[in-house]
C-alpha cells in the first residue's frame, strides 16, 4: 500500500508541475497588448486584433495601434465605441468614448456575438449567444438588446418587444440589430418557426414589423437606402447580399465564400466583413463592392469585427 | 483521513466495512471528484471557446452539440455487458476515464472543423457512458447491501464536489493565463486532472473477482434480467420517474424568466443546486439506510413536485427552489442505484445498472422534448403544472413498483 500512496503523491506533484508550468508558459507567451494611446478618430478601421484579442485601429498606411482593452467584438461610430468584453465566466458590454474611457457597462448573459452603434453614436445594440437554452433540440438561442446611451434607457431583450402589436412567439430569437439615423427605427433578424425574417422595429413604440424572409444580420448603409446581410443558401452556407429597401431588390455580392458576420459599410459603396482562417484561431478582414461587381480584397490580416472610424 | 481510508481498503474483500468513506468507495469517490473537476472546467468554457475562440458559427455549434448525444446509450449497455462478461469492471471503467482524458488532449490540437470537434465531444461522451455503470457496480460490490445508501451518498457528495469546483478552477486558470491564450491552459489543466483520475483509479480501486458459475454471463442471461420481477419493477419505476423529470436547463431558464433575474445570476443557479446536492447527498444516503430507501427516493420526487409547482407561481423565494432542487438530486440519484443494485446478481450487475441508467437517460430526452412542446403551446406556468402532475402520477405508480426492491 505504501508504494501506491507514494506513486499517487508523485503523480499528483508531477501533474501539478505540468499544469502550473503550462499556465505560466501561456501567460508569458501571450503577445503583449499595445500601450500606445488609441483614439477612435482619423482615417482607419476599428478592429478586434485576433492575435491579442484586443481592440485596435488599423490605419490606411498599414500600421496598427493596439489598446489594452480585451474584447470579443467591437464597433464604433461618431466617437462612441462599444466593446463586448470577454472575461472568465462573465461578459459585459462596455461603452467607451473617443479616448477609450469607460462610460458605462452592463453585464451580458451569453457569449458576445454582434455589436453595433447607431450612426449618431447614441444607440448601442448587441447580440449574445445563450447556451443554457439548448432545450429546443440542440438549436442555439440568441438574445439581443439595445441601450440608449444618452438617456440610459435599456431594452435588455428584444423578445419583450411586440410584433405587429402582439407579443412575439416564445420561441422567437432575435439577432443583428442595425439603427437608422433617427436613432429610433432599427432593423433586426427574427427567427421563428424555421424562418429568419428581416424586421423593421420602432424603439419608442417597442414594436416590430416583418419585412422580408431569409435575411440575417442586417447592416444599414450610411445613406440608409440599402441593407447588407447574409442570405442562407440551399446548402446552408451564407452569401453576402445587398437589399434595396425601396423595392426589396436583392444583389448578391462578389464574395462567394460563406460569410457568417454582420457586415460593416466602410462607405456607401464598400462592405467589410471578417472571415475566419481555415485552420487556427484567427480571422482576416476583407472588403467587396456593394454593387455586386468587382472582386473581394484583403483589408488586413489577423483581425475581425471591422468598423470605419473617420 | 485519506491514508487511513485507503488502508481500510482491505475490508472490501468480504468483511463488512465499518465506515463508509473507506476503501473502494473513497477511492471511486476521489476518482469521480478529480474527473468531474476535469470535465466541468471544460464544459464551462467550451461554448465560449468554440464560438469566440474557434469562430464556429452558432448554428454549427448547435449541430456539434446535438448530434452525438444519443450515441452514448448503446456504448453504455455494451460496455456494461463487456465488463460483466470478462469480469473486468475496472478495466472498462478505466477505458471510459481514458477516452475522456484523450478527448481533453485532442481539444488542444483540434482545428475549427465542426466534424473534428464533434468527434472529440463524442469521444468524451462515449467515455462518460462507458464508465458510469462499472463504477456504480463496483460501489455496490464494495459494501454490504444495508450500507449501500450511505456508500452512494458519500460517492455522490465527492462527485458533485468536483462538479462544483470545476468551473471555479476554470475561472482561476483563465485569470492566471490571460484570456487570449487561456483556453489552451484550461484544457491542459483539465487533462492533468483527468490523468490524475486514471492514476488514482489504477492504484486504489479494487475490482472484486468472485468465482463465477460457468456460463453465468451470456447474452441470454443478460436479457433474462428483464424477466426478473423485482428488478423489472424498479426499472419501470426509474423509467416513469425519469419521464416526469425535465432538464436542468428548463428549470434555470424558467426561474430566470419568472424573476427577471439579473443576467449574471444564471450560472449561480447551477452552482447553488450543486452546493445543495453536495451537502445533502451523504446525510440523505445515511438516512436512507436507516429508515428505508423508498421513502427517501419518493421524498426526493416530492421535492421535485414542489419545485415544479413553485416554478408555476411567483411567490416562492428563489433559494427555496434551488435548495429543494438540490435535495431532489441528493435523495434520488444515488438512492435509486442503491435500490436497483442488490436486485441484480453480482455477475450481471454492471449490465443491469447500465440498462437502468440508459433507460433514465432516454426518458429524460423524451420528457425534455415533451416539456419543450408544452412550454411552446401553453406557456411556462401550465407546462410546469403539467410536469408536476406527471411527477405525482409517477410517484403513485412508483410507490407500488419500488416496494419490490426495498427492505
Amino acid at each position: 500500500m505504501k508504494w501506491r500512496i507514494l506513486t499517487a503523491v508523485a503523480a499528483t506533484v508531477l501533474l501539478a508541475i505540468v499544469a502550473v508550468g503550462y499556465i505560466a508558459l501561456r501567460a508569458t507567451d501571450a503577445p503583449a497588448a499595445g500601450t500606445s494611446p488609441v483614439r477612435l478618430a482619423g482615417p482607419g478601421v476599428l478592429i478586434r486584433d485576433t492575435a491579442t484579442g484586443t481592440l485596435a485601429l488599423q490605419r490606411p498606411d498599414g500600421t496598427r495601434e493596439r489598446s489594452d482593452l480585451r474584447c470579443a467584438r467591437v464597433y464604433a461610430a461618431a466617437g462612441t465605441g462599444v466593446c463586448l468584453r470577454e472575461q472568465p465566466e462573465s461578459y459585459e458590454l462596455t461603452v467607451v468614448d473617443r479616448e477609450l474611457k469607460k462610460l458605462s457597462s452592463i453585464p451580458l448573459n451569453g457569449i458576445p456575438n454582434r455589436a453595433r452603434v447607431s450612426p449618431s453614436g447614441r444607440m448601442v445594440s448587441w447580440t449574445v449567444f445563450v447556451t443554457g437554452d439548448s432545450y429546443n433540440g440542440g438549436r442555439f438561442s440568441t438574445r439581443s438588446g439595445i441601450l440608449d446611451s444618452r438617456t440610459g434607457t435599456l431594452a435588455g431583450n428584444l423578445e419583450e418587444f411586440t410584433v405587429d402589436g402582439k407579443p412575439s412567439a416564445p420561441t422567437a430569437n432575435f439577432w443583428g440589430i442595425t439603427f437608422t439615423r433617427d436613432d429610433n427605427v432599427f432593423y433586426a433578424t427574427m427567427s421563428a418557426g424555421g424562418q429568419r425574417r428581416l424586421m423593421r422595429g420602432d424603439f419608442a413604440r417597442r414594436d416590430m414589423h416583418p419585412l422580408k424572409d431569409n435575411v440575417e444580420c442586417p447592416s444599414l448603409s450610411p445613406d440608409g437606402t440599402r441593407i447588407a446581410y447574409k442570405k442562407m443558401l440551399a446548402d446552408r452556407t451564407w452569401r453576402l447580399t445587398v437589399l434595396r429597401l425601396a423595392d426589396l431588390v436583392e444583389t448578391p455580392l462578389a464574395e462567394t465564400r460563406s460569410v457568417d458576420d454582420q457586415a460593416a459599410w466602410l462607405d456607401d459603396s464598400t462592405i467589410a466583413y471578417g472571415l475566419p482562417h481555415q485552420r487556427g484561431k484567427g480571422a482576416d478582414i476583407w472588403k467587396t463592392p456593394a454593387d455586386g461587381h468587382g472582386t473581394p480584397e484583403l483589408v488586413t490580416r489577423d483581425a475581425e469585427s471591422p468598423s470605419p472610424t473617420n | 483521513m485519506y491514508l487511513t481510508g485507503v488502508r481500510a481498503g482491505a475490508s472490501l474483500r468480504g468483511a463488512p466495512a465499518r465506515r463508509i468513506l473507506t476503501g473502494n468507495v473513497l477511492a471511486l469517490g476521489l476518482v469521480s471528484l478529480v474527473t468531474d473537476v476535469s470535465a466541468e472546467m471544460v464544459t464551462s468554457v467550451l461554448p465560449a471557446y468554440l464560438v469566440v475562440g474557434l469562430h464556429l458559427s452558432v448554428a454549427q455549434y448547435g449541430l456539434v452539440d446535438g448530434v452525438f448525444t444519443g450515441a452514448t446509450a448503446l456504448t453504455r449497455i455494451a460496455g456494461g455487458y463487456a465488463a460483466d462478461r470478462f469480469r473486468k469492471r475496472k478495466f472498462v471503467a478505466a477505458l471510459g476515464y481514458g477516452l475522456s482524458a484523450a478527448a481533453k488532449l485532442a481539444l488542444l490540437f483540434v482545428s475549427a472543423a465542426p466534424a473534428a470537434i464533434g468527434g472529440v465531444l463524442a469521444l468524451d461522451r462515449t467515455g462518460k457512458g462507458l464508465r458510469t455503470a462499472p463504477r456504480d457496480a463496483m460501489i455496490t460490490l464494495s459494501v454490504p447491501p444495508e450500507r449501500l445508501g450511505s456508500a452512494f451518498g458519500a460517492h455522490r457528495a465527492l462527485d458533485s464536489l468536483g462538479a462544483f469546483a470545476g468551473p471555479l478552477v476554470a475561472v482561476g486558470v483563465l485569470a492566471a493565463a490571460g484570456s487570449a491564450a487561456g483556453y489552451d491552459a484550461v484544457f491542459m489543466v483539465s487533462l492533468c486532472f483527468a490523468v490524475l483520475g486514471l492514476v488514482l483509479l489504477a492504484l486504489f480501486v479494487r475490482d472484486r473477482r468472485d468465482k463465477l458459475p460457468p456460463e453465468a454471463v451470456s447474452l441470454r442471461a443478460a436479457l433474462g434480467l428483464l424477466r426478473r420481477g423485482k428488478f423489472r419493477s424498479v426499472g419501470v419505476a426509474a423509467l416513469l420517474l425519469g419521464l416526469s423529470t425535465v432538464g436542468d436547463g428548463f428549470v434555470y431558464l424558467i426561474l430566470q424568466h419568472r424573476d427577471g433575474l439579473p443576467v449574471t445570476a444564471f450560472p449561480l443557479l447551477a452552482v447553488g443546486t450543486a452546493l445543495a446536492y453536495l451537502l445533502l447527498a451523504a446525510p440523505l444516503g445515511r438516512l436512507a439506510d436507516r429508515i428505508g430507501r423508498r421513502p427517501i427516493a419518493l421524498g426526493g420526487y416530492a421535492a421535485l413536485l414542489v419545485v415544479y409547482i413553485l416554478l408555476a407561481t411567483t411567490s416562492a423565494p428563489i433559494w427555496t427552489i434551488v435548495i429543494l432542487y438540490g435535495a431532489f438530486y441528493a435523495a434520488t440519484d444515488g438512492v435509486l442505484m442503491a435500490i436497483a443494485g442488490p436486485l441484480l446478481p453480482a455477475e450481471l450487475r454492471t449490465t443491469g445498472m447500465a440498462v437502468v441508467q440508459t433507460g433514465q437517460a432516454m426518458a429524460y430526452l423524451v420528457s425534455s422534448v415533451l416539456f419543450g412542446l408544452a412550454w411552446q403551446s401553453w406557456g411556462s406556468g401550465p407546462a410546469c403544472l403539467a410536469a408536476a402532475a406527471a411527477v405525482a402520477v409517477a410517484m403513485v405508480a412508483s410507490t407500488r413498483l419500488l416496494k419490490a426492491g426495498t427492505p
